[in-house]
Parts: structure tokens; sequence; C-alpha cells
């Protein structure tokens, strides 16, 4: 048995795959060339995108950013030596007015902050990876931005001096206990900071006010209307039972907001004069008119499409008809005649004499129009809790709106978010539609651009720039649709 | 009068107006601007600067009459309208007065409601086509494929003269001259048809002029001219004489340039009177005696704003025409002031 | 034992109204109609008097005076001295026209663009998704004015066809021209036609319907059926033996035979463009006014149908196809008897509604002058004749009819495919 020539003694290294599996040239073969009629559509795509990008980019890439008008861009082109490109001068001298519309160039730090403001509002609501510390710190932070551009004189001062306090204060404590031990501490009973969602609650009342302007005590006294309304109804529920309680609240509230909220801020405006420049909305325009109906029409049809959906949840026969009507009525007919009702009929709908500025009736038709669709998402919220989280709620003995308002919408609304946000993305998007009743948004602008004798005749810069300001903005709200719905996605499979 | 209600912060905001009641002076004296509709973007008439504000031929009319009535030719606020919401924004109250090249007719004075307080423009629709084409007389048209402003009596108009002529046709409506540019450059449409001013300025404005032609055939009268509401003859009146005043000015001479030298006072009663050195004109109309002096100095007289906006130096190169003073052989006559 | 007795009859209180949840729900209802009518009687007084101080109280008679203007497409014949009802009405099929067009290509585009999505190719997967984001996130309008601007300014005009030395010919054997002003296809004709039916005698609603079409349909309806008995037949008998019987070719010409013949009975044949004149004359005219808003309102809602097809898909659980497998089904067989149809459920309630909006998108038609009802009714006609409230109300309960049988007939689907939960 010693004639065994060879006996390997000794494990072999492994080698590596054959070069064309793994590599560049692997993921090639892998993705792209895997077969016959693969290869095809690949080569007919990259021919695609080859076709596309060699006429885009030499147009795209044209050396016309400050030119005056579409005859000297034209010129500029020739001296280039090129037969055909971009015009991009008109986007230089226009940008502004597309984004902002005919909002006061000196007050035009008001819309962004507004905006910037919006967004330290929603982290609580659309985030919940970030603490309270960090939310309070970047309020701060903006504020003082703020504050170093826009203010001046020693009011000024004293704010920036007790925002740095401010921030120095919570960067201290965000730098000193890091989250884990935090977490014992409040376990522990410590005092935390407040919940930013104040906050988000007050935004809803300094953003019109940052928009429009005017005085301070108009959106304070607002807010009081819902003070009013709680307090009646804290007051009466003993007395009348909470149902009577509740209606007398909400007529209160009405009663005040109707008739005494005017009185009551120019009184106190008299007293004490704070305020901002008032901003007609019909200078409003560009994109920012687009983003204010988008947003205020949410925010505003958020609370009416709830009511809607409970609404068309009741047992109560003749509400839910009529929830029922509503919602398939706006449903059902396209916005563009909701606006045209906002152009030429709300006005006659209203009281002889009542005149409405076109933007707010826009405004109040968008508003009805995404409540539709928004009690539609929420209906499919209340429809994906389980059955056991309205009979547990019953069986702990809550009424209707306790249970409503701890158990069912708290869940209900979390569920809606995605869904919320891509309604909010379709308004937005639809708010394009303005430029057909001669409101000067982003499309109604460049058709007035366009009639601008030294732009008359330029047609892809204009569009293709609104394109871009609306592709980045849809974007990055419908990535962060889809982020959130694979957060709440708790099934896995 | 005003009742402002306020609903909210946002309300506050937006409820801007109170009653459109009988009295617009008023209301637009305590509103302390004038709200003035124009179109969205016409060249040469109307359409927002760079700076986002309004320049152009109609947009001076409502400068000249918010400098009559409020002292201040800054003090209007534009509100853009399309041919289709023009009418409802003036009815409605929403503006005070509408400059947006609309025609005169009867149905829009009498059914619509409103009254023209006259005519700022003499226009009448016009055929555009390119030379190459070879066609000489609209009545060559036949089978063409036509675009067409949409929101306007132009579709009424083509439609009458292609029946009349036994011709057919194939209409291309279109919202806006921009894009209606951008059809009849690419030969979308053999034929651009809208009120002759607007053929001239925007064939101004292409890259080779003279590559097209506008038709003899005038197939409409259009005046064009600003309007108000029915029912209030005051502030009727006074848009109406501003409008005058401006026609008048030139007839007598009086520009922006010599207005203060003419202040001091001629030897004309007819421009004394219009400028309030002489008689209580003003007071007639409710306001003071230099309402029509600030109306001019606001853009000029009506042959300055010509110039500037649609003159024969400007891109948009329209001739005076039908719109010359009567002596210079138009039809352009201002009532006398007296 | 004692028996039960019925509890002492409560009398009823004031306070039950209140405070008692048999009766409370009674009341609340009655607040809210009262408050729900108030409302309406509220904005009709005032609708009433404003319109009075305007002098335009509602009437209905400018519907049938003379329009006085053209429409370019028509389906139906119409003069510029028609009513504006009849105008509505050619508005009204011009609607259908691209909503019923948008909604197949839309179908189309979206379904391969959704599977296309899930390829394995990685280039063409990215190409789809780029164009999915890229068509979702833009606004329709702008879609629609951008579409066309792109045929106005890359297509030849008819005058480029002209001369000796033409800068443009026409495709397919001189059959089909594309221009900026539209596309002209050849045009079916019958030498030996059966000729129209006018329905609705003299009203503004008349039109007159092409027997032929009729003939065409109903035969073709006709061999579909047949077919359909063909299949069935084959799947009893592969029951039966295991073996299916290949029946594709009968299938094949119960459809296409008897419909040739018909066709060919009918003297079928094409009329082709040429150019004459300013224009081409012949053959169908389809405007790129259209042609605009087919290809954007599809093109944009396919993006959506193709997420919808995508999520469809994926939402079928792997096990499903595993099973499949491991029952030795081929991989098109699974897609057909197990993934699609589960699919489906998934997928049609959206899609449906997708088709809601895309007919709804339609009215953005005026944006290129597309003469729908949008362009008729609530366009010139209310600008002519001044008439707002009329106007706008009629175009809204129409869009609201077209919305109701779209979404009665999703109802009617989905009950179909319930799944039946014990």
């Amino acid at each position: 048995m010693t004639d065994l020539s060879y006996v390997r003694t000794e494990m072999l290294s492994e080698r590596d795959p054959p070069l064309s599996t793994t590599g560049v040239i692997g993921w090639i073969r892998e993705n792209l060339f895997n077969g016959l009629s693969n290869s095809v559509l690949t080569l007919a795509s990259l021919a695609f995108i080859y076709w596309v990008l060699s006429h885009f980019i030499p147009w795209f890439w044209s050396p016309t950013w400050n030119g005056t008008s579409l005859g000297q861009c034209r010129e500029m082109i020739g001296a280039a030596g090129k037969e055909s490109g971009a015009c991009w001068g008109v986007i230089n001298e226009r940008w502004p007015q597309m984004l902002f519309g005919f909002y006061p160039v000196e007050e035009r730090w008001r819309p962004i902050l507004a905006f910037v403001l919006m967004f330290v509002a929603l982290i609580p609501v659309l985030f919940n990876m970030i603490s309270r510390r960090w939310n309070w710190f970047l309020l701060a932070l903006v504020l003082f931005v703020t504050t170093l551009f826009v203010a001046s004189g020693w009011l000024a001062v004293v704010a920036q001096v007790l925002l740095v306090v401010a921030m120095i204060w919570i960067g201290r404590l965000i730098l000193v206990t890091k989250v884990s031990d935090r977490a014992d501490e409040i376990k522990a009973g410590a005092r935390r900071l407040p919940n930013p969602l104040m906050f988000s609650a007050a935004f809803v009342f300094i953003m019109p006010w940052l928009l429009w302007g005017g005085t301070v005590w108009a959106p304070i006294a607002t807010a009081f209307g819902f003070v009013v309304g709680w307090g009646a109804f804290r007051v009466l529920a003993p007395v009348a039972g909470s149902l009577v309680a509740m209606i007398l609240g909400v007529v209160a509230a009405v009663v005040w907001w109707l008739f005494l909220v005017g009185p009551v801020a120019a009184g106190l405006h008299g007293l004490l004069p704070v305020g901002l420049e008032p901003v007609q909305s019909r200078n409003f325009g560009g994109l920012l008119l687009s983003v204010t109906i988008g947003v205020v029409a949410i925010s505003v049809s958020l609370p009416l499409g709830i009511v809607l959906a409970l609404g068309r949840q009741s047992d109560l026969m003749l509400v839910k008809w009529m929830s029922v009507g509503f919602i398939e009525f706006i449903r059902g007919v396209p916005l563009i005649t909701l606006l045209f009702v906002a152009s030429f009929l709300l006005n006659v709908f209203m009281p002889p004499g009542t005149n409405f500025d076109i933007i707010l009736r826009v405004i109040i038709m968008a508003t009805l129009f995404s409540a539709a669709y928004i009690a539609e998402v929420v209906r499919g919220g209340l429809a994906a809790l389980p059955k056991g989280q309205y009979e547990a709620a019953d069986a702990l003995g809550l009424d209707y709106w306790k249970a409503q308002r701890l158990i069912i919408m708290p869940q209900a609304l979390k569920i809606s978010i995605p869904g919320i946000v891509s309604v909010f993305i379709g308004l937005f998007k639809d708010t394009t539609l303005v430029s057909i009743i001669g409101l000067l948004d982003p499309i109604g602008l460049s058709n007035s651009i366009r009639a601008d004798v030294a732009w008359n005749g330029i047609v892809w810069e204009l569009y293709g720039f609104i394109a871009f300001l609306f592709f980045i903005i849809t974007f990055l709200m419908s990535r962060y649709s889809m982020y959130l719905e694979r957060r709440l996605r708790t099934d896995h499979r | 009068m005003k009742r402002t209600v306020i609903l909210g912060a946002l309300m506050a905001a937006g409820f801007s107006a109170g009653a459109a009641s009988a009295a617009t002076l008023d209301d637009v004296k305590a509103r302390g601007k004038l709200n003035c509709g124009v179109a969205t973007g016409v060249p040469g008439f109307a359409s927002p600067d760079a700076s986002g504000e309004w320049q152009g031929f109609d947009v001076s009319v409502c400068r000249a009459v918010a400098a009559a009535t409020l002292g201040d030719p800054m003090a209007v606020e534009f509100v853009p309208t399309t041919g289709k919401t023009r009418f409802t924004a003036l009815a409605s109250g929403e503006i005070d007065m509408l400059a947006r090249n609309t025609t005169w007719t009867f149905s829009r004075d009498v059914d619509l409601k409103f009254d023209f307080i006259g005519v700022n423009y003499y226009d009448g629709q016009g055929y555009m086509v390119p030379k190459e084409l070879g066609v000489s007389s609209a009545k060559e048209l036949d089978g063409a494929t036509i675009c067409i402003q949409t929101g306007t009596t132009t579709e009424l108009n083509l439609a009458d003269y292609f029946r009349v002529n036994g011709m057919s046709y194939e209409p291309v409506p279109i919202e806006t001259n921009a894009e209606a540019q951008q059809q009849y450059l690419a030969g979308a449409c053999d034929v651009y048809t809208t009120d002759a001013s607007g053929l001239a300025a925007t064939r101004a404005t292409f890259e080779d002029p003279t590559a097209h032609v506008i038709l003899p055939e005038i197939i409409s009268k259009e005046p064009l001219g600003p309007l108000v509401r029915h029912g209030d003859n005051d502030w009727a009146d006074i848009v109406r004489w501003s409008l005058n005043a401006l026609i008048a000015a030139e007839e007598y001479g009086v520009t922006s340039a010599n207005i203060d030298e003419l202040l001091k006072g001629t030897d004309n009663p007819e421009i004394n009177r219009l400028l309030g050195t002489e008689g209580n004109l003003g007071e007639m109309l409710g306001l003071d005696a230099e309402w029509a002096v600030r109306a001019i100095k606001a853009n000029g007289n009506y042959g300055e704003i010509f110039a500037r906006h649609i003159g024969e130096d400007t891109p948009i190169g329209l001739a005076r025409g039908l719109n010359a003073q009567y002596r210079d052989g138009g039809i352009l006559y201002a009532p006398p002031f007296r | 034992m004692t028996t039960l007795t019925d509890p002492p009859k409560e009398s009823f209180r004031l306070s039950m109204l209140l405070n008692d949840s048999r009766y409370r729900s009674i009341t609340i209802q009655i607040v809210a109609l009262i408050g729900f009518l108030t409302l309406i009687g509220w904005l009709l007084n005032n609708t009433a008097q404003n319109l009075a101080d305007l002098g335009k109280e509602p009437s209905f008679r400018f519907l049938t005076q003379p329009a006085g203007y053209d429409i370019n497409q028509m389906l139906i014949e119409y003069t510029n001295q028609d009513s504006n009802l009849r105008a509505a009405f050619v508005g009204l099929l011009n609607t259908l026209i691209v909503a019923i067009m948008g909604c197949i290509a839309a179908t189309v585009v979206g379904v391969i663009v959704g599977v296309l999505r899930l390829s394995n190719n990685w280039i063409l997967a990215r190409l789809m998704t780029v164009y999915v984001e890229i068509f979702r996130n833009v606004p329709v309008l702008l879609w629609i004015v951008f579409t066309m601007a792109i045929l106005i300014e890359t297509l030849p005009a008819p005058r480029d066809f002209r001369g000796d030395t033409p800068e443009a010919s026409m495709l397919l054997g001189d059959t089909v021209a594309l221009t900026n002003r539209g596309f002209y296809i050849p045009e079916p004709l019958f030498s030996r036609s059966l000729g129209d039916v006018s329905l609705f005698g003299q009203s503004p609603l008349r039109f007159d319907v092409s027997l032929d079409l009729i003939a065409i349909m109903a035969t073709l309806l006709a061999g579909v059926l047949l077919a359909g008995l063909f299949a069935k037949r084959a799947d009893r008998i592969q029951a039966a033996t295991g073996v299916r019987p290949r029946t594709w070719h009968w299938r094949f010409g119960v459809i296409v035979l008897p419909t040739a013949a018909l066709l060919a009975g009918l003297g079928l044949h094409f009329g082709y463009p040429e150019l004459r004149g300013f224009n081409f004359q012949g053959g169908t005219y389809m405007r790129n006014s259209l042609i605009a808003l087919w290809l954007a309102l599809s093109l944009y809602t396919a993006a959506f149908v193709a997420e919808i097809v995508r999520a469809g898909i994926l939402a079928i659980s792997k096990g499903q196809t595993e099973a499949a497998a491991a029952l030795g089904l081929r991989p098109r067989r699974i897609m057909s008897l197990v993934v699609l149809p589960q699919a489906l459920r998934v997928i049609v309630p959206p899609l449906i509604s997708q088709y809601l909006n895309l007919t709804k998108n339609s009215s953005l038609a005026i944006a290129v002058g597309y003469m729908d009802i949008t362009g008729t009714l609530m366009g010139i006609t209310l600008n002519q004749t001044g008439r707002e409230l009329e106007t706008v109300l009629m175009t809204m309960l129409i869009y609201l009819v077209i919305s109701l049988v779209i979404s009665g007939a999703m109802n009617v689907y989905n009950n179909s495919v319930k799944l039946q939960e014990r």
C-alpha cells in the first residue's frame, strides 16, 4: 500500500471565484447581460439614455446666464459657436419672482422663516427620533439666525442674548447627559423640557401672521378662541352634561371668532401696537403661492377631514349620509371646476356685500377639496385598526369622544400620515391649476414673463425651472412618506 | 361702511374688503388703494417686470386714475384677470375698474351690466400669415388652420367671417398670446388672428418680422376701453374723465415735461380748466382741483403713454393710425373740458 | 321560581332626549339636519339675492341659443349655428374620447413599466424608476403644456412636406403624416356601407351611429364568445383525459375569419391623407391637442399605475409562488394561475381610482385648447353668455355622473372578487 503516489496532506486555500462572476464584470454579466433578451434591452436602454443626454446636455450647457433678453441670448449662443442652447438669463433675472411672486422684497425673510419654522414645528410630528432638547435647540438656532439677518436695535440685541443663553443652556444639557442616561433620569422623575408639540400648536397661528403680517394680537386673540371654547366646556360640563357642554363650547368659540376677535385684537393693538407690515394675499405669487395654498389648505382640512371621516363611520344615518354626500361630491368633480366656483361663484354664495380675496377663495375651495380626500385617508386609518381597540375602549367605559381622543385617533392618525402626505403632494401639484383662473403661480407667472418683450418666445427654460422646483419638493416628500411607511410597517415579510 | 369680519388670523388678512357699495370712490379712498384688473400678460399692454412692477399701456390708465383719486400713481393693486374671469371680478366688486383690452360691445354694456367709460385703443381683428404662403387676402384662407385666442370676441368674429364668405377653417383655440405665438411660429397654424395691435406687437418680437404679413382685411371693430360696474355713475365719471384728461392733454400739448410750467397759468382757458387753475371741474367730480395734473404727471399724456409702451420706438412698434388725435387723422376726440 | 316580569315602563321625559342614548342619537341627527338645512337655505338665499342684484336670474335659455363659435374636433356634426347645448354635447364626447383612450394607454404603459421595474436588468429597472419618479413628481398641467410644446416644436409643419425637395416626408409608404398640427392616419372607408342610424331626431343630443361599426363589433363579439366555448371544451377534455387538445387555430379562426369576411363584404378600403391646400386632407386627423393631452395624461397616470402594479405583484407572498412551484407549475402558469388573480384583487381598486383621476384631469384640456366639456360649456359658452352659475354647475354635474358611473363599476367589481370571509 505504499504505491500511493500523492496524498494531499494540507487544506488548499480558497481560490478566488472566476473573474467573470465577481467584481464589475461579474456584476455587469449578472445584471445587464444575462441572456439574449436582457442584452438587447440593456443596449436599447443605453442607446436611449445616450440619445436623451446627447440632446439635453449641449442645450443645457449654454453660456447665457447673464443675458438680458432673448435676442441677447441668441447672440451669446452664436458667439459661443453653437446653433441652439438654453437662454438662462430669464431664470437669472426672474427667479426671485418665480419663488416669491410680488411679495415685498424687504419682507421676504418672513415666508422663508415661516417655512423653516414649519419644518421645526413638524419635526415632533413627522420624526420621533429627535429628542426634545435637540428640537428646542434647533428652534432657538433658527430664531437666532433670523434676528441676525432682519432685526436691529437694542430689542434685537436683547433677543439675541436671550437666544444665545437658551442655546448654551440646552446645548449643555445635550452635551452633558447622554441619551440613555437621560432616559433613566426621566424614569427617575427628572423634570423634562416642555413638549415641542406646544410650539407646533402655536405655530398654526404664527405662520399666517408671518405670511400675511398685521397686528400680533389677531393670531393671539384667535388662539384665545380655543381657550374660550374649552373654558365654556369645562364650566358647563358638570352642569349640563358633556354633549350640551360641547355644543355650547363650540358655539362660544364661534361667537368669539365671529364677533369678538376683531374688536379685541383692534383694542389690544391700540394699547400695545406690535405687528408686522401687512402683506395683501394678492402679492403672493410664484412658488410661495403654491406652497401657501397647499400648506394652509391641508392644515385646515385636517380637522375637517377627521370630522368627515368620523361622520362617515357614524351610526347616525343622517350624519352619515351628509358626510358621504359631501365626500363623494367633492371627489367626483375635477379640482378645476371647484376653482371656477372659487373664481365665479363663491362671492355669489356669500351674503351680498362680502368680498373675499381670490386667493382666500381658492384656499377655501382647496380646503374643501382636500378635506374630502383626507377624510378617505383617515377612514382607511380607522378601518385598519383592529376591532379589539374599539371594544377595549368600550370595555374601559370610555364615552365616544374619550375613546376617539385617547385610543382610536392617535393610532388611526399615525397610520394615516403617509396617506395624508400623499394627499398633500397631490394638492401641492394641483395648485398649478390656479393659473387657469388667472392667479400668478409659477405657471401663471411664466406666461406673464413671456409677455415681457425681452423674453417673448421663451418656453423650455421656464417650464424646466418650474418642473425642477416641483420635482425637488414633491420628490423629497414622497421619499419621506415611503420612509414613514417602512417605519410603520410592522409585518415582517 | 367697511365691515371687517375677522375669522381667525388667516381670514383677518384675507377678508380685505368691505361692501361693494354704491360709492366706489369712498371705498377706494378708505382702502388707500385702487384695485385695477389687468391682463395676466399682453406685451406692451400689461406685464410685470423683473421687480414685480406692472408696466404697459393699460396699466398706465390704472395709474392715472389712482393718481387722480388717491394722489399716488403707485397706489394700485393690480389684479391679473383672464378673458374668463375679468367680468366676474368686476361684477363682484373685487376690482374697481377693468383695464384689460376689453372690446366695447352691446351685450357687455347692456346685458352684463357694465359701463364702458371710453376707448383707449381703437383696434380691429386682423390676420397674420407667413409671407411664404403667398396669401394676399383673407378671402384665400379657405381650409386654413387658424390660431385664435379664446375668451374674447375673436372666435365669434372669425366664425361669422368664414360663414359669410362660405369658407371652412380649422380653429385652434389658445389661452395666451405666448402660446399662440409659439404655435404660429412653428407652423402649427397657418394663420394667427387677434386684434391687429396684438398681431403687430407679436410680429415685432419675431426673429425675422419681415417674413410675416398682416393681411389688409380687418374683420371687426374692436374699440378697447376701460370699464366699471353699472350703477355708480360718479365713479364712472371719474374714470371716464381721467382717461379724457390724458387724451385732452395731448391735444392741448400738455406733457409731463411742461405741465409745471403750464400750471403757472396760460392764456388757453381750456388748459387752465383741465389743470384746475380755472373753474371748479375737480370739485364737480368730487376730487380736488389738481386731479388731472396728477393723472397726467403719473405717466404723461396719452401720446407719451402710447410712445413709451407701444409706440413706434418700442419693440412693439405700433403706428398711431386710428388712435391719433382727430386733428392728425385719427378718431381720438376728447369731449371739451367745460 | 319567580317569573320574569317586564320592567316598569318608563314614561318619556324631555331630558331623555339628551341623556338617554336611545333618543340622543335622534336629537343629534335632528340638530344636524336643521343646521344643514339652515346652511343650504342661507346659501340659496344669498345666491338668489346676489343674482337678483346682478340682474342674472338663473335661466337655462342660453342652452337653446346658437353657440356662434366653431369647434375643431367633432364626433357629431355641428356648426356654429347649433345651440350651446349641442356644443356642450360635442365637448362631452371629446372628454369621453380622451378619457377612454387615456385609460387604455395608461394601463398598457403602466403594466409594462410596473413589471419592468421588477426586472433583473439593472439599467432597465433604474430607467423605469427614473420615469416613474419624474412623471409622478411634476404637476400634470406642466406635463400637458410640455408635451404640447414638444409636439409643436419638434414635428414638421405641413408646409415642410411641400415642394420638390420637402424637408419632411410621410411615413409607412406615404400613408401616415406626423405634423405639428396632429397625426394623419389612414381612415377605414366602406364602399358598400350599411349607412347610419340617426338617434334622437332633431334634438340637440341627436347623433348618428354607423351600422358598419355595430356590425363589426357584433361579429367580433360573437367570435370571441365562440372562442371561449372552444376553450371551455378544451378544459373539459383536459379534465377528463389529462391531454389538452390543440385549439388555438380554431379560436383564432372563429374570431378572424367572420370579421374579415364582413369587412370584405362591406368593401373596406383606406382613405389616405394627402397634402392639399393648407393642410393634409383625407385620412383620420388626430389633432395635436388631443395627442398632447392623451400622451401627457396617460404617461402621467401610467407612472401611478406602474406603482400600483408593482405593489400588487409584491403583495403576493413568496409562499404562494413557492407552493405553486412545488406543485410543478411552470413559471408562466404560476403567473397566470396563481399570482395574477390574487394581485388583481389588490391592483384593480386603486387602478380604477386612477381612471377616475385621469378622467377628472382631462378637464385640463383647456390648457392646450382641446375642446372638451370644460372648453365648450365651461369655457367659451360661459364666456360668451356670462352664465357662470348655470354652466359651472352643469359641468360639475356631468363630471359627477361620469365619476359615479366609474366608481359604481368599481364597487360591482370589488364585490365580485371580495375574499369570502368565514
